[in-house]
C-alpha cells in the first residue's frame, strides 16, 4: 500500500468511526457539535493511560479505559445537555467541546499547548479493524428495539412516550455510546500519530463531522458511511483530477467546488443521501420484488 | 374483575382562566364499545389527553381496570392497559409499516435483552412474526417494509389502530378514527373495529360521524363545554332535546344525524 493511499484510508477510518459517535443521537434528532470535544478525551486519556509517566498500560487497555472514560464523561452532561434542543443543543455541546479543549490546553501534565506525546503505536489496520467493528456495532444498536425506539423519537417523540419509550434513558444512552465512539476515534488517532495537540481537535473537525452525518443521512445506519466516504474521498479525487489536466487552478479552488457540492447536495437531498426510502429501493433491486404481508406462519 | 375497564370521577381541567372540562364523570363497561361525542371544542379530545397522561389532571380520579392511574406517569399508563390512536394521523413517517407496528410492542418489551435484542436484523423473529400477522390480520395488505408516508390516508388509520392493538390493551381509545375516510375505507375500519371488539377489548371512540357511531357503538357520552350533558344508548342520544340543542340550538330540529351530516 503506497503512503498516501495509507494516509487517506487512516483519515477514512477516524471519520467513519467519528460520524458514528455523532450518528447515534443524531438518529433520535439530537445535534451534537461537541465531537471534538469528545475525541480530546479520547485521544489524552488512552495517551496517559498508555504513558509510562501516567499509568503506564498496555495499548488496549488503554484504548478500552479510554472509552469508558469518554463514556462516563459523556453520561454526565448528557443530563444538562439533554435539556436543550435544536440549535440550543448545538451550542450547548459546542461549549463543551470549547471548555474541554481550554482545560486540556492548561494542563501541564498533559503537554500544555505544546502537545502530548504517545508511546504504543497502532498500524492503520487497528484503525481498519476498529472502524469496522463500529460500523457493525451501529448496525446492530440501530437493529434493536431500542434504535427503533431512537428513530421513533425523531420522528414524533411525544406519541413515543404514549407507546411506553423511556425518552429520556434512550437519549441518554445514545449520547453516551456516541461519546464512546468518539473517545475510541480519539485515541486510536493518538496512537496512530504518536503525538497529539489539543489544537488540532477544533470546532471546524465538530462542524465537518457533523456534515458528514447530515449530508449522508440520519434515517439508516448507511448514512454516516456515506457522508464519511463522501467528504473523505471526493476533495482528493478532485486534487487528483487537477493534477492529471494539470490545472493549478483548480487544484487551489476545490474546495469552492466541494463547497458548491454540498450546497447542491442540501438543495437535492435534504434528508441526507441515503434515506429510508432510497434504501428499500435498493434493497428491492437487489434482492429482487416487494412481498406482501406473510401469512401466519402455523 | 371489576366491571368497568375505566371509571372517571370529577374530571376537571382548565387552561389559564379557561375551565375546558367541568367536572366530568362517566364510566366505560368492560367489552362495551362506548362513543364520546359532542360539538367541536367540547373536550372531547382532552379528555383523552388527560386519560393518557399528556396533560395533567386538576381534579379528579381516572381508574382502569382497578387501578388508580390519575397520577402515573403517561408512558407507564400504556402498561396497564391503555392505547389510543390518533385525531391526525401520527405514525412515524420515516418508519416502514412493520417497524411502526412493533413500536406499539415497546411497552411489552420490558428487559434489557429485549431492548437490545436485533428486531431488524433477523427476518424471523417473534416480534416481528407477530407485528406481521396482525397486519395479515387487520386485512392490511402492504408490503410490511413500505414507509408509511407513502401509503393512502385510509391505509394508515387503520394501521395506527393495529400499532395500538400490538399493546395489548384492555381500554383501546381511538380518537376520530373514521375523520377523511371515503365510504369504503370507513366500512374497512369498521370491520377492523368489530374484529378488535371481538376479542374483548373495550373500545371508546370520540366521532363525529353518528352514522359510524349507530353502526359500532352501544353506549353514548355527550359532552358540551366540558359538561357531560346526556349518556346512554345511541338511539336515546338521537331524541334527547339537550343533545339536539347543543348540536343544533334551540328550535325545530330535525335529527341529531341530519345535523352532523349536513357539517
Amino acid at each position: 500500500m503506497s503512503g498516501y493511499i495509507e494516509a487517506q484510508l487512516v483519515i477514512l477510518c477516524l471519520s467513519i468511526i467519528y460520524a458514528y459517535g455523532i450518528f447515534l443521537p443524531a438518529a433520535s434528532g439530537q445535534l451534537n457539535l461537541g465531537a471534538a470535544g469528545f475525541i480530546t478525551l479520547g485521544a489524552y486519556a488512552s495517551g496517559w493511560f498508555n504513558l509510562s509517566d501516567g499509568l503506564g498500560l498496555p495499548m488496549y487497555p488503554s484504548i478500552i479505559l479510554s472509552m469508558l472514560f469518554t463514556g462516563a464523561v459523556g453520561f454526565a452532561i448528557s443530563f444538562p445537555i439533554l435539556r436543550t434542543r435544536g440549535v440550543y443543543m448545538v451550542l450547548a455541546t459546542f461549549a463543551f467541546a470549547e471548555v474541554v479543549s481550554g482545560l486540556t490546553i492548561n494542563m501541564e501534565f498533559l503537554g500544555g499547548a505544546a502537545g502530548m506525546p504517545v508511546d504504543s503505536h497502532a498500524p492503520v489496520e487497528v484503525l481498519v479493524g476498529a472502524a469496522i467493528l463500529v460500523i457493525l456495532f451501529s448496525f446492530y444498536f440501530m437493529s434493536t428495539r431500542l434504535g427503533l425506539a431512537l428513530r421513533s423519537i425523531h420522528d414524533d417523540e411525544s406519541v413515543s412516550v404514549l407507546f411506553g419509550v423511556n425518552v429520556r434513558l434512550a437519549k441518554v444512552v445514545a449520547f453516551t455510546v456516541g461519546g464512546m465512539l468518539m473517545g475510541l476515534g480519539g485515541a486510536v488517532y493518538g496512537h496512530h500519530y504518536n503525538y497529539i495537540e489539543a489544537q488540532t481537535f477544533n470546532v471546524l473537525l465538530s462542524i465537518y463531522i457533523l456534515l458528514y452525518v447530515l449530508l449522508g443521512g440520519t434515517q439508516t445506519a448507511w448514512g454516516p458511511l456515506a457522508g464519511a466516504l463522501f467528504f473523505t474521498i471526493v476533495p482528493e479525487l478532485i486534487r487528483q483530477l487537477a493534477i492529471e489536466i494539470g490545472s493549478d487552478w483548480l487544484a487551489d479552488s476545490r474546495f469552492i467546488f466541494f463547497g458548491g457540492f454540498i450546497v447542491l447536495m442540501m438543495v437535492i437531498r435534504p434528508e441526507g443521501v441515503v434515506t429510508r426510502t432510497l434504501q428499500d429501493r435498493i434493497a428491492a433491486a437487489l434482492f429482487g420484488r416487494r412481498k406482501k404481508a406473510a401469512e401466519p406462519a402455523e | 374483575m371489576a366491571e368497568n375497564v375505566l371509571t372517571n370521577t370529577g374530571l376537571r381541567k382548565s387552561f389559564g382562566g379557561l375551565t375546558v372540562i367541568d367536572d366530568v364523570s362517566f364510566e366505560v363497561r368492560r367489552g362495551s364499545r362506548t362513543a364520546l361525542i359532542g360539538p367541536n371544542g367540547a373536550g372531547k379530545t382532552t379528555i383523552f389527553n388527560l386519560l393518557t397522561g399528556v396533560y395533567p389532571i386538576d381534579a379528579g380520579k381516572v381508574v382502569l381496570d382497578g387501578v388508580d392511574i390519575t397520577d402515573t406517569p403517561s408512558r407507564d399508563r400504556v402498561i396497564h392497559g391503555m392505547s389510543r390512536s390518533f385525531q391526525n394521523i401520527r405514525l412515524m413517517p420515516h418508519l416502514s409499516t412493520i417497524e411502526n407496528v412493533m413500536l406499539g410492542q415497546h411497552a411489552r418489551a420490558r428487559t434489557f435483552g429485549q431492548l437490545m435484542f436485533p428486531l431488524g436484523l433477523l427476518t424471523r423473529n417473534k416480534w416481528r412474526d407477530e407485528a406481521e400477522a396482525a397486519l395479515y390480520q387487520a386485512g392490511i395488505e402492504t408490503y410490511p417494509g413500505e414507509v408509511v408516508s407513502n401509503l393512502p390516508y385510509g391505509v394508515q388509520k387503520r394501521i395506527e389502530v393495529v400499532r395500538a392493538m400490538v399493546s395489548r390493551p384492555k381500554l383501546l381509545l381511538l380518537d376520530e378514527p373514521a375523520a377523511g375516510l371515503n365510504e369504503v375505507e370507513t366500512r374497512q375500519l369498521q370491520e377492523l373495529l368489530e374484529q378488535v371488539s371481538a376479542t374483548g377489548v373495550t373500545i371508546l371512540v370520540v366521532e363525529h360521524d353518528m352514522h359510524f357511531v349507530r353502526n359500532l357503538c352501544d353506549h353514548v357520552v355527550v359532552l358540551n363545554f366540558g359538561q357531560k350533558i346526556f349518556e346512554g344508548t345511541p338511539d336515546e342520544v338521537h331524541r334527547d332535546p339537550a343533545v339536539l340543542e347543543a348540536y343544533l340550538g334551540r328550535g325545530d330540529s330535525e335529527t341529531l344525524e341530519d345535523a352532523t351530516n349536513a357539517s
